[in-house]
């Protein structure tokens, strides 16, 4: 009955630029990690790898086309894994 | 009268399992941070050791293989039967390739007396034996996903072959689909933290 908002079709020119930006994208991240910035290498290859997941999420798998339930719910999910990940790590790095 | 199917439904419990895999695979990247803080110059050596250029490629081999899985989506959704066929059995190819290069490079490894409990990681530096164990953990949970998410496109393929799936129910397609992508999503973590550490 409401099944009319999974209609959304990808067309593969689109589907195509999202790859090439995500090629481009594993480019940088290897380029980068030859250049030595000491610490700073892991946030760039982390922020990289981030942006790379969001084109992913989005295009791949469809989520800037999904309802409420799902968009609400994976979000609820990433903030859980940012607490999990950050709480923890707050408690190593400053015990 | 023929039963409604519930599509938004089916994607939801599909949506619902991953997020239990991205948690599974969160709590182990957790404990790479922590050990990665307490010791950062043994990472550092451990991931020189690894080959940044069949990680590279695997990396590429994925990109590629969720792209071909996508736009299989985009045939069945617009009737192209045998299009969907053969992009699902070139991402099928990409998954075998990802795992032949996995193999090679444990094997490497494994030759060079890099395992877990092996002589050189025991009596070596404790950060080291933790970087490979944690190496050896994440590197083979995500093989195993790679091998689980070719079996679901196989399964669909088989399904599409059979005429069981087409433009108007391809659930099953859309939902290994996702779970493939969710495997390229872990990997694009894995291969920086591993392969381009410092």
């Amino acid at each position: 009955m409401d099944n009319q908002d999974t209609g959304h079709i990808l067309s593969y020119s689109q589907l195509a630029v999202v790859l090439v930006i995500l090629l481009a994208l594993t480019g940088v991240t290897v380029g980068v990690s030859y250049i030595h910035m000491g610490f700073f290498n892991v946030p760039v290859a982390l922020a990289v790898a981030c942006l790379k997941v969001t084109f992913v999420l989005l295009f791949f798998m469809h989520l800037k086309y999904e309802g409420r339930v799902i968009v609400l719910s994976f979000l609820s999910t990433i903030t859980f894994l940012i607490i999990m990940i950050g709480f923890t790590f707050w408690d190593v790095a400053f015990r | 009268m023929r039963a409604e199917i519930d599509r938004v439904g089916i994607k939801i419990g599909m949506w619902l399992f991953l997020y239990s895999e991205i948690v599974l695979f969160g709590g182990l990247f957790v404990l790479y941070a922590a050990y990665f803080h307490k010791h950062p110059e043994s990472f550092a050596v451990g991931g020189k050791e690894l080959d940044r250029v069949i990680g590279a490629v695997n990396t590429v081999v994925l990109l590629v293989s969720s792209f071909t899985v996508a736009a299989s989506i985009t045939a069945i959704q617009k009737g192209s039967r045998k299009l969907t066929i053969g992009l699902l059995v070139f991402s099928i190819t990409c998954g075998f390739v990802f795992l032949v290069n996995k193999y090679f490079e444990w094997g490497t490894k494994i030759h060079h007396d890099i395992y877990p409990n092996s002589e050189t990681l025991v009596n070596g530096e404790p950060g080291l034996n933790i970087f490979f164990g944690l190496y050896y953990v994440i590197t083979g949970l995500h093989g195993l996903h790679v091998i689980i998410g070719m079996i679901l496109l196989s399964i669909s393929l088989v399904l599409v072959l059979a005429g069981k799936i087409d433009g108007s129910r391809f659930s099953m397609l859309d939902n290994s689909g996702l779970y493939w992508h969710l495997v390229d999503l872990i990997w694009i973590f894995v291969f920086p933290l591993f392969y381009l550490v410092l």
